[in-house]
């Protein structure tokens, strides 16, 4: 999975390989709150015994990803940045069977 | 004994290990198969580089970039938590989970790659992995849902002239 959009770069790296940054507008994040669904849970208790993927959770947590990442962009969009760097991934469970997941990073103007 | 003891008896100690047995051979199946997988698709993806240095070697003309990620959520088998549980009396080194996170890893990691090369970039760089436990939500604290591996990192596309 390719995390991003098509008019705003996104990279991990401080600087974008192959561009210049010409401004900066200051940190961008995005984040979104998910709960496992019930029948997901019992799935997953289910191989739980077996052990090995648990392929429910991990498209969970890449669909979720993709929409923290998503609300970053649009808040760097609004911004009027062309892309975002230095992105950072982070998850806190918040509580027992929801966990927030946020990605954040520093939102500039590349040339 | 009678009929109904007997019942007891296979519901108090014969179903679990029944159920440690069965987890023991299943789990060890997948891990095998796992490790296989992950050994062939590796050797497959020799030659793509994928490196956790932020900068690039000098010599790369690089004409496009952008963020990619891979993730996995894995879980331990009932007959490695029971195992791993009865070392944490003793403590020491819990070696039923050390695959688990090893193959969560490297899986995660081939998936990124995979996905770098299959839109058509030639190289990773800064690559970095992070770690995070599913709480379980029947909460009953036995174990974990699971562990979650992620991959990440900005692929980049070169110039080849």
């Amino acid at each position: 999975m390719s995390l991003g959009a098509s008019d705003i770069l996104i990279s991990n790296t401080e600087l974008v390989p192959g561009r210049e940054i010409v401004e900066f507008y200051g940190v961008v994040t995005g984040n979104t709150v998910r709960a496992k669904h019930i029948g997901r849970d019992i799935m997953a208790g289910l191989k739980n015994v077996v052990g090995g993927e648990l392929v429910g959770y991990t498209e969970l947590l890449q669909d979720s990803r993709q929409e923290a990442t998503e609300r970053m962009i649009e808040q760097a969009r609004s911004m009027g940045a062309n892309a975002v760097v230095n992105v950072r991934f982070a998850t806190s469970s918040i509580s027992q069977g929801a966990a927030e997941l946020f990605a954040y990073g520093t939102a500039v103007r590349v040339r | 004994m009678s009929g109904g003891q007997a019942l007891d008896l296979f519901f108090n100690i014969g179903f679990p290990i029944a159920l440690l047995v069965f987890a023991y051979l299943i789990g060890s199946l997948i891990e095998r198969r796992h490790f296989a997988s992950i050994r062939k698709r590796e050797s497959a993806l020799r030659g793509f580089p994928v490196t956790t240095f932020e900068r690039l070697p000098a010599q790369w003309r690089v004409s496009n970039a952008g963020l990619v990620s891979g993730s996995i959520v894995v879980s331990l088998d009932y007959f490695k938590r029971v195992i791993a549980g009865l070392r944490a009396i003793v403590g020491g080194r819990v070696k039923t989970y050390e695959p688990l996170l090893e193959r969560a890893r490297r899986e995660a990691l081939l998936r990124m790659a995979e996905n770098a090369r299959r839109d058509g970039y030639d190289a990773v760089v800064n690559v970095r992995l992070e770690t995070s436990r599913l709480a379980n939500a029947a909460g009953n604290g036995n174990g974990t849902a699971g562990v979650e591996m992620l991959a990440f990192g900005t692929a980049v596309k070169l110039d080849r002239r």
